[in-house]
């Protein structure tokens, strides 16, 4: 177990190498630092003194991969590609581009427990919802309700989650005055900012994972254990609760566990439409500002996070599935 | 030549030509092989896939007129040049020359759908009085010569007008249908008809001819209001909504299109190639592709579209017009989908691989000594077709979707592009408004819902035909009348 987490852990570190390498390459070898500072500074009147003084102060002073001017090791160390590397993986992000940014550490420590009072929640009633959902319409398969439960899935799958959220806040916030339009306080009053989006990003996405999820129920059903189960006299209910949600949740806890790290991120128009304080948020400001080291952490942050998932989802494993060792 | 117009190819354009003339070669072949034709039959067989599909080859037909665009030749100036004709600077589109009613009828701001005065008032000196009122349109009902009493008679039989034009040609098109398929089932038009009208046959052609009748009802209303009243009102710079949304359409397919088929070259021969070599060509793809996966998406196309955004800015002399500029911004949008989306139908085209190079007749071609490229191209390439086409199609709903968030991301289509994504984007701030300006917004959700919910019942029909795993999770109503063979139960 331990040398298997060992070895997932290094595979990850060499894949987090792997994006550091891509973004890098991304953000500064098909743009040059020089056009990302005429491009930051903005207007005409832009000088190689600015472009200078503005590379001199965010540290892409030096050459991006070899610096020749340097002997021996330094000729690799004293580049902007191992300074950024090695701030990375130290977890020091450094200053953000934009001059009034600020610290990207301190804002992704401060803005990060904002993202997980959102996330949280939200998968656990996501993964309870959508499963609610779907074991319902597997509970009463071959009627109506399965039809139109389907059919009802389709179209909310086919709904814009920007839908969802539009509606939402005039339904609920303007014409109901339910809940705060945007905004965000610490402490026990985030609730009254958080329920809104927690309850519509549930919905815009039940409709997928419900129909997902059916169709795991369902290729359960038609194994032969669940044959045995019914045979020996069992009622339909526990054959559904105690056989057949057991075993989906393998291929459930998968689905659900791969969209984790979105979920962190990645409520990214939610917390921006309800104006959450949260790293997707932030994310959002970045793009609109331009501001690539923001942008260029964040992709690193959320692979990490990516990563991370991954190990936790196969310890899940052997905790749902006593079969699964891991070597 | 003096009289024509200047034709203009865009990027985008060539690219939905190209495919048109692909999808036309495979149909073809679906047409030669007996196998394929089967398959096909059956996705046509499933009402909602093939009411769907009449939808979309709407939508298409939308997309294609899009897709020819030519510079109009100017009247000749006096003591200008004669010899060079001089061509507009705007470059226009088939279907906007189908819709130069609509995209000349500009009025001045906000007007609600069916309006023949404006939604905002304005201030007007009446004998010396001053009088907020709503002033009438430059173009919606501005022939009504007495709107207050005219105006709810005049949409009224503008309506059933449409309606009779509608239903005349949803006859029309439904004695076509008829005829043809009573050409194809060899017998007689009436007895055909009767039969369509019991729903009897495998290709369900009765709620083929709904569709076409509700289509066909809309599209008359819709065409007698042309020129005469904003069906979906107008925004904020009193440009037709309705407009608008059509040219959204194009948008919306070039995105699902473009992007999925740009997936395609990547995740195909990366992953037969991992799947069939094994080995380190194998690890290297993989490792490819986790590093690829593992980051956020939105994040790597948000990264990937700046960094060509701020290539388009400095490079601003290679795109002359602002048409051509977001074009090659849709262009490379897509591209990049294409880029950053493969990972996930290669690792299932390596799997796949992996099943199929185990089986005898690859081994068999293997003995007798055929070649690995020759094998994966011949024996590996046509059994995994099947799912790149799912994924394909899958895909294609999903990409439309996807542009609305990035739109709102900022990292989406020009805003000089009309796209659902920007559409919602401006609705946002009128949804907030008081009164409420719901009409963009509405119009928006509906054209999108149709689009997607379309291709959605589309992709399901085709998965359930090409991968008959996927058929036994259909959802299925009782049946009481005959009776019921044995439920099959999904194969294990």
């Amino acid at each position: 177990m331990i040398s298997y987490l060992l070895r997932r852990l290094f595979y990850g570190a060499l894949i987090l190498l792997g994006v550091n390498l891509l973004t890098f390459f991304l953000f500064f070898t098909v743009n040059t630092p020089d056009d990302m500072a005429r491009m930051s500074i903005g207007g005409k009147h832009v000088t190689q003194e600015l472009i200078d003084k503005w590379k001199a102060e965010r540290g892409y002073d030096k050459p991006l991969y070899v610096n020749a001017a340097k002997q021996g090791g330094e000729r690799y160390t004293d580049t902007i590609f191992w300074d950024r590397s090695v701030s990375l993986f130290e977890l020091r992000f450094g200053r953000a581009d934009a001059d009034s940014g600020g610290d990207i550490g301190q804002e992704v420590g401060r803005r990060m427990w904002v993202s997980i009072e959102l996330a949280l929640p939200l998968f656990v009633l996501q993964v309870i919802a959508s499963t609610g959902f779907a074991l319902l319409l597997v509970m009463f398969r071959q009627t109506r309700l399965d039809f139109w439960g389907v059919i009802c899935c389709v179209v909310m799958l086919s709904i814009s989650s920007l839908f969802y959220i539009i509606v939402g806040q005039v339904l609920f916030s303007r014409v109901l005055m339910l809940s705060p339009i945007s905004g965000y306080m610490a402490g026990l009053d985030a609730v009254k900012f958080l329920l809104l989006p927690i309850f519509l990003s549930l919905l815009s996405r039940l409709g997928t994972e419900a129909r997902l999820y059916r169709a795991m129920f369902l290729e359960e059903i038609g194994k032969d254990y669940v044959r045995t189960a019914r045979a020996k006299g069992l009622a339909e209910t526990v054959v559904l609760y105690r056989h057949v949600l057991r075993n989906a949740l393998i291929p459930i806890v998968t689905s659900a566990g791969s969209y984790l790290p979105y979920v962190f991120l990645g409520s990214l128009v939610f917390e921006s439409f309800f104006g959450l304080p949260g790293l997707g948020a932030y994310v959002i400001e970045a793009i609109t500002r331009q501001d690539f080291a923001i942008v260029r952490t964040m992709v690193f942050v959320g692979s990490l996070l990516y990563i991370a998932t991954f190990v936790l989802i196969d310890v899940a494993y052997t905790w749902i599935d006593p079969r699964v060792r891991l070597s | 030549m003096s009289s024509m117009p200047k034709f203009v190819v865009l990027w985008t354009d060539a690219a939905v030509w190209l495919l048109l003339a692909c999808a036309l070669a495979y149909a073809l072949m679906v047409l030669r092989s007996p196998n394929l034709a089967a398959t096909w039959r059956k996705v046509f067989r499933n009402a909602p896939a093939l009411c769907s599909a009449l939808i979309l080859a709407l939508c298409l037909a939308i997309t294609v007129a899009d897709s020819l665009h030519y510079r109009p030749l100017l009247p000749p100036q006096a003591g200008a040049n004669q010899g060079a004709p001089a061509y507009d600077t705007v470059t226009r589109s088939v279907l906007d020359w189908a819709l130069s009613d609509l995209l000349e009828s500009r009025e001045v701001t906000y007007s609600r759908p069916f309006a023949y005065v404006g939604f905002t008032k304005d201030s007007v000196t009446v004998n010396g009085r001053l009088l907020r009122v709503a002033p009438r349109l430059q173009h919606g009902g501005a022939y009504l010569t007495d709107p207050q009493r005219q105006w709810g008679a005049d949409v009224l039989t503008r309506c059933l007008v449409g309606l009779a034009q509608g239903a005349a040609f949803a006859l029309m098109g439904a004695v076509l249908l008829l005829v043809l398929v009573a050409r194809s089932r060899r017998s007689g038009v009436a007895h055909t008809a009767a039969s369509v009208w019991r729903g009897e046959g495998d290709i369900p052609w009765r709620a083929a001819l709904w569709t076409l009748v509700v289509v066909a009802l809309l599209i008359g209303v819709v065409v007698s209001m042309t020129g005469r009243y904003h069906v979906m009102g107008t925004d904020t710079t009193g440009n037709d909504v309705l407009y608008q949304s059509l040219k959204s359409i194009r948008t919306a397919f070039v995105i699902g299109s473009l992007a999925t088929v740009a997936t395609l070259p990547l995740a195909v021969v990366l992953g037969i190639v991992a799947g069939y070599f094994r080995g380190w060509a194998d690890e290297v793809i993989q490792y490819l592709y986790t590093v690829l996966s593992s980051i956020p998406n939105v994040l790597l196309i948000a990264a990937c579209v700046l960094m060509v955004q701020i290539y388009i800015d400095q490079h601003a002399e290679l795109f002359p017009t602002s048409a051509e500029r977001s074009d090659v911004k849709l262009a490379l949008l897509c591209a990049v989908l294409g880029l950053t989306g493969w990972a996930g139908l290669c690792r299932l085209l390596r799997a796949e691989t992996m099943k199929l190079r185990e089986l005898d007749y690859v081994q068999a071609a293997n003995a007798f000594g055929v070649g690995s490229s020759r094998i994966m191209l011949r024996h590996i390439f046509p059994n995994v077709a099947h799912l790149m086409l799912i994924v394909t199609v899958l895909d294609f709903s999903s990409l439309i979707l996807y542009e609305a968030v990035l739109s709102y991301v900022g990292v989406g289509v020009d805003p000089s592009m009309n796209s659902f994504g920007g559409m919602i984007n401006l609705a946002r701030t009128e949804m907030s408004r008081d009164p409420v300006v719901w009409w963009s917004f509405a119009s928006a959700f509906g054209f999108m819902l149709t689009v997607v919910l379309a291709a959605n019942l589309f992709a399901d029909g085709v998965r359930d035909a090409f991968d008959p795993r996927a058929r036994a999770f259909r959802p299925r109503l009782p049946v009481t009348r005959k009776p019921v063979a044995p439920e099959p139960v999904a194969p294990n």
